[in-house]
């Protein structure tokens, strides 16, 4: 029974990022992958190297950082006993080098320390506990957030006393809020996951939900802002120091590069080597910090460009695939041979969608029917030209009323879409843009498929949103999209859709996310358009009852082919293919009603295998 | 809407006088020094208990601030220890420099932001990589030493630019331009390297949604859907971004007009804590908490435009 | 006739509005309900009509503003935490989503043991349970060494019913869990649900929109719109006969996998539309 539950839904998700995910167990694999990781590898491997000679200062150089002897002063690099020689005050620019790796060093355990103590703990309270606890972290951190930083190292001046450690503690509160914000919003999200409820249920104490679940998940994003948050306390005490902020006694890059710049012209190597040490090691830990971030967080975002509108290599062109019968199928829209590609993480390249090929008539209604992962949806992005640019078609042909769309430059692609084919989506309300008005965005189409001008544009606009049920055009129009139900978003989106009158509608799953009564209007709506306007309706749909209810035939998908057309009358009443059989027979109907009686507590021990008693 | 501004103002002037309650009860500690210093050298702890008895620093210390605060709001900020200089009158001659290099420094980050990460997002490819590592190396490199190696290679190398001093705008535009320029690109690098970053990632999020889609679907021109659509959602993030950028450019700079000597806030705020100038620290930092009020607010109100759901009533 | 297991009477819940002033926005206005021993009651409604939350409020989830909330006439409406924690050895949930409602880091014998181990199990006893659990739900013994994302949406929903069967519940608070699936893999996942009612004997609070499922799986149904009970009855009753007007519609508005019923049951939904109370019109 879970064997074919496992075939048959492999992928649950719809689309190309099934084939994007990797199978292995990846739990103990980020350190794995940070080892083989050259740029981890290399800037950590160098951050170890100067904290260690840092240590051994006292070993390595004859001098303490602070010893001033007249033979010194501006000692040449190898004088016996001065390494890289001495600066302008007889003092050992090795010893002192080492000594302000050291006080760097504790800049940064002190700096990022107190950042993610104080961030990381209020983060995980006010992200974890009910909103009156959020309110007062929240208000605490936006106070501290205020604070012009660097400002007020300088100004509590006086009160640090020059002690860099205390400029450090206080610039870590000062950095802590960064972490709160990151923390906070990481706790937030994860309470909101089902996981975290299913444990409060599963009886599991807030303190274990915390450690187990919440902090699993705001753990990597530590480690990452960790590294950065070091490398910005060092930077911070080197430019401190350079204003000469801080005792004289303390060596640190900043008062060695301070001292070097007045000295530049006589010896430019006294700036050169404390610049060099702070840019290592600041370089180091963003570089690491970013090698971590790709190593934890599975790699930053790849641009891909505007989706689609570029990248796609020439498609097969008609005539050059084995189809022999090439250009004699006919109808309004005839897609032969389609094969659509996506690559693997592993380099290869994964066929969603195999040799799809479907004809439709001027004026029918097709239904494309499969479970998820079927690449139902993938053949119309196809058919709209808006498949994501990591897809490759790799062979077939897209024909529209004879012409061919594969191959077409966006901005022919453009025309087409405006005018001849337009989309219903699935989602009504992520499909509308959240910053603009609904009869902008609505306008805006129009204007970009016709020649009308604003004020023709908006009185089409208007009149379409009357035709397709909306009760009050005027205050729909001049609505934003969060302030209109599911229901009416996506009459608007079929308003945008048929706005150009065009030859085929591509509708994809258009009433899945619709409840149930919502869902009736809708097909309504959209069979009434069908026939005013003859538009040739391409629907996709994993339910037999829309398809039933609107389609006059339907083409059956899974796995990326197509295993069955025919007219719904002959395909619902007696499917050839097994597996149309099968999801046929997985519908439930009026004849499945529950007719046992409720089970008898009684035999409950019988049940569930008694093992371990648990409690 | 002009409720909500006063509101906001209200709650910014609450901050303010907390800001500025915390920094002079830290502030108290070092009275002691205070007096000292004024004394100079071989002063005894009966001058120096005498001095701040003149000085009114023995009172207590909830009393002293009161007293500042009601001198405050009247805009009386009082005067140095040292020069006897109005705090104020001092403060306001210097804020034109520190706010333009600031603001000169913060307009240039986000146009330069915008079209930087803008382009990696909807370009691709090579332009992507190029702002990448541009803006890694913007994090890579402590701000101190790109000031100093752009102040070698323009000014002292190069003599492009001056390295140090200040010309007014109203004295002469050219020169002003000129002499805030090097500081300017010193405070810009950072902020360009983050902001870029996160206007590319939030770019790149929008363009992967269904809107972007539905709208190509209609024929909309990609410049309209990246430009008009996506950027202006991308917008709300990037902006606190900018807010937080100003915080830190505000303290950028006193080490920035410190190491080109600019007669700014950052110079006159190192001197007078190294001397322990009470009036002077707490008339920078209420200036500075002011000004990043009004920079919140601002950017809250442009949020509130660009975002509808975000929008008060 | 059958002891009442969980009885809910007059539960309101409101959650509270958004900005300083707003006031709170109630969802429940006083809905009563019971499950008895053994059976499953469906709950079905649309959305906004308040049925995911009678099921979160059962849980402890949300706080419920009035009523009061019967568990084996024990009154738990509002229990302090440690109480709460120990009532989950008799309530457990399967939520909708499997892809969210297990914790992708964590191994399938983590998620299945934790609740065990947090009770005092033994880490062998919980390794013994955690096999026969995956056995109980048909998974493969080896499934316990490895995550989530190697699973597809069924096998977790799966995971999912092991989890919650794992302390041996008197009720399972099921929330939509086969709505995320897709139609093969529904049927075989409410086929366990019922194979595992009928050998142990827990009772479902089942909540679903979709009135074939419930129909599949209840004994008796109860609909809700808008945060109020309109009906309650047998499954067979509700699902065939209805006679409330808000149920007539919703049973006609699903569309059946028959070009010949379906033109007829659009026919009549249109003729009840046109006729009947108008509150299919809410969106």
């Amino acid at each position: 029974m879970n064997t074919s539950d496992a075939q048959t839904s492999a992928s649950q998700d719809s689309g190309p990022q099934a084939a994007g995910k990797p199978t292995e167990a990846g739990r103990r694999s980020s350190l794995h992958t940070l080892l083989r990781d050259p740029q981890a590898v290399i800037s950590a491997g160098i951050l170890l190297v100067i904290v260690l000679l840092g240590l051994l200062a006292p070993l390595l150089s004859g001098h303490g950082p602070n010893d001033s002897s007249l033979d010194a002063v501006n000692a040449a690099p190898g004088t016996e006993g001065y390494l890289l020689g001495g600066d302008k005050s007889g003092r050992d620019i090795f010893a002192r080098l080492l000594n302000s790796v050291n006080t760097s060093v504790v800049s940064a355990l002190i700096g990022a320390g107190i950042a993610l103590t104080i961030g990381v703990t209020f983060g995980l309270i006010g992200g974890y506990f009910g909103r009156r606890v959020r309110g007062v972290t929240e208000w605490l951190f936006s106070l501290v957030m205020t604070f012009p930083g660097l400002l007020l190292l300088i100004v509590l001046l006086p009160v640090t006393d020059g002690d860099y450690r205390v400029t450090m503690m206080i610039f870590g509160v000062l950095l802590s809020p960064g972490i709160y914000r990151l923390v906070r919003n990481l706790v937030v999200g994860v309470s909101k996951e089902l996981y975290v409820d299913a444990a409060r249920v599963s009886g599991l104490p807030d303190r274990r939900i915390l450690r187990r679940h919440v902090l699993s998940v705001v753990r990597g994003p530590i480690v990452i802002a960790a590294a950065f948050l070091a490398g910005s306390s060092i930077s911070v005490q080197s430019g401190l120091a350079f204003l000469g902020i801080g005792s004289n006694e303390v060596a640190s890059f900043g008062s060695m590069i301070a001292d070097g710049f007045t000295n530049l012209y006589e010896e430019p190597l006294q700036f050169l080597w404390p610049s060099l040490f702070l840019g290592v090691m600041t370089a180091s830990l963003v570089l690491l910090g970013n090698a971590l971030r790709d190593a934890l967080e599975g790699g930053r975002p790849k641009a891909s460009g505007v989706a689609g509108a570029r990248t796609r290599p020439a498609p097969a062109v008609p005539g050059t695939t084995d189809a022999g019968a090439t250009g004699t199928a006919s109808g309004l829209l005839v897609v032969e041979d389609l094969t659509i590609a996506y690559p693997t993480p592993t380099g290869e390249s994964k066929e969603v969608v195999s040799k799809v090929s479907l004809s439709l008539e001027a004026g029918e209604t097709l239904g494309l029917v499969g479970e998820s992962g079927s690449g139902k949806t993938q053949t119309a992005f196809a058919t709209l030209g808006v498949l994501p640019p990591e897809a490759t078609i790799t062979r077939g042909s897209i024909r529209l009323d004879g012409r061919e769309l594969l191959g077409l430059a966006e901005a022919e692609l453009r025309k087409v879409r405006g005018t001849s084919i337009a989309y219903v989506p699935q989602e009504p309300m992520s499909n509308l843009d959240p910053s603009f008005t609904v009869g902008s965005q609505l306008v805006e189409g129009v204007r970009a498929a016709t020649a009308l001008s604003r004020s023709e544009a908006r009185e089409r606009v208007l009149a379409l949103l009357q035709r397709v049920g909306i009760p009050d055009p005027g205050r729909t129009f001049d609505s934003y999209p969060h302030q209109i139900s599911g229901g009416m978003a996506q009459r608007v989106l079929i308003a945008g859709a048929v706005a150009s009158r065009p030859l085929l509608l591509i509708a994809d799953e258009p009433t899945t996310a619709l409840d149930v009564t919502v869902q009736a209007e809708i097909l309504d709506l959209l069979r009434d358009l069908q026939k005013d306007l003859n538009m040739t309706v391409l629907l996709v749909t994993h339910n037999f009852g829309v398809v039933a209810d609107i389609c006059d035939r339907i083409a059956v998908m899974r796995q990326g082919e197509i295993v069955e057309t025919g007219p719904a009358e002959e395909l619902l009443v007696q499917p050839s293919h097994p597996y149309t059989q099968m999801l046929l027979g997985s519908i439930l109907d009026e004849g499945t009603v529950r007719t046992d009686a409720p089970a008898d507590v009684l035999v409950s021990d019988g049940g569930i295998p008694v093992g371990t008693e648990t409690s | 809407m002009i409720s909500y501004v006063l509101r906001r103002l209200g709650t910014g002037l609450v901050l303010a006088v907390l800001v500025t309650l915390i920094t002079f009860l830290l502030l108290c500690t070092s009275f002691d020094d205070v007096a000292s210093t004024i004394l100079g050298s071989g002063a005894t702890p009966e001058g120096i208990q005498a001095q701040k008895a003149q000085m009114g620093l023995d009172r207590p210390v909830l009393t002293q601030y009161a007293d500042w605060l009601s001198h405050a709001v009247r805009g009386d900020l009082g005067a140095s220890y040292f020069t006897a200089e109005p705090v104020r009158s001092a403060l306001s001659a210097r804020l034109g420099v520190t706010l333009s290099v600031v603001l000169a420094a913060l307009l240039l980050t986000a146009a330069i932001s915008v079209v930087l990460g803008v382009m990696a997002a909807s370009r691709g490819g090579a332009v992507d990589r190029v702002a990448q590592g541009a803006s890694l190396i913007g994090f890579l490199v402590p701000n101190l030493l790109i000031a100093i190696v752009l102040v070698y290679v323009l000014a002292i190398e190069l003599k492009w630019l001056p390295a140090t001093g200040y010309t007014p705008f109203a004295e002469d535009p050219g020169s002003w331009a000129t002499s805030i320029a090097i500081p300017v690109a010193a405070l810009m690098v950072p902020g360009i390297a983050n902001l870029t970053a996160q206007i590319r990632g939030a770019m790149i999020g929008e363009l992967r949604k269904d809107y972007v889609r539905t709208l190509r679907t209609r024929g909309v021109s990609t410049r309209s859907v990246v430009l008009r659509h996506a950027l202006r959602n991308a917008a709300g993030p990037a902006l606190t971004v900018l807010s937080l950028e100003f915080v830190q450019m505000l303290g950028g700079a006193l080490i920035i007009e410190k190491v080109f000597a600019l007669p700014g806030f950052g110079s006159y705020a190192f001197d007078a804590s190294l001397q322990g100038d009470v009036p002077i620290i707490m008339g920078i930092t209420l200036f500075g908490v002011l000004l990043v009020v009004c920079v919140n607010l601002a950017v809250d109100l442009v949020n509130g435009w660009l975002n509808p759901k975000a929008r008060v009533h | 006739m059958t002891t009442s297991l969980l009885d809910v009477s007059d539960l309101r819940v409101a959650y509270p509005g958004r900005g300083l002033r707003a006031r709170p926005h109630e969802v429940l206005h006083g809905v009563s309900l019971n499950v008895r021993q053994g059976e499953t009651l469906g709950l079905v409604g649309e959305s906004g009509s308040g049925k995911t939350t009678i099921g979160r409020a059962v849980l402890g989830l949300v706080k419920p503003s009035g009523g009061r909330i019967l568990f084996q006439d024990q009154d738990i409406t509002h229990v302090p935490p440690k109480v709460r924690r120990s009532l989950s050895r008799d309530i457990q949930v399967v939520f909708q989503d499997p892809y969210t409602s297990l914790n992708p880091s964590l191994t399938i014998g983590d998620i299945l043991s934790e609740p065990l181990v947090v009770r005092g199990a033994s880490a062998s006893g919980a390794r013994t349970r955690v096999r026969e659990l995956l056995d109980h739900v048909g998974l493969p013994a080896d499934a316990s060494a490895r995550l989530p994302r190697e699973f597809s949406g069924g096998q977790r929903q799966r995971v999912a019913i092991a989890r919650a069967l794992a302390p041996k519940p008197r009720l399972i608070v099921c929330d939509e869990p086969v709505s995320a699936l897709d139609l093969s893999t529904q049927t075989r996942v409410l086929d366990l649900l019922i194979d595992i009612q009928r050998r142990t004997g827990v009772a479902y609070l089942f909540v679903s929109h979709d009135l074939s499922v419930i129909r599949h799986i209840s004994h008796r149904v109860t609909v809700l719109y808008r945060g109020d009970v309109v009906e309650t009855g047998p499954a067979d009753r509700i699902t065939a006969s209805p006679e409330h007007a808000y149920t007539q519609a919703l049973l006609l508005a699903a569309p059946v996998a028959d070009l010949v019923r379906q033109r007829e049951r659009r026919a009549e939904r249109r003729r009840l539309a046109a006729h009947g109370p108008s509150e299919t019109k809410a969106n």
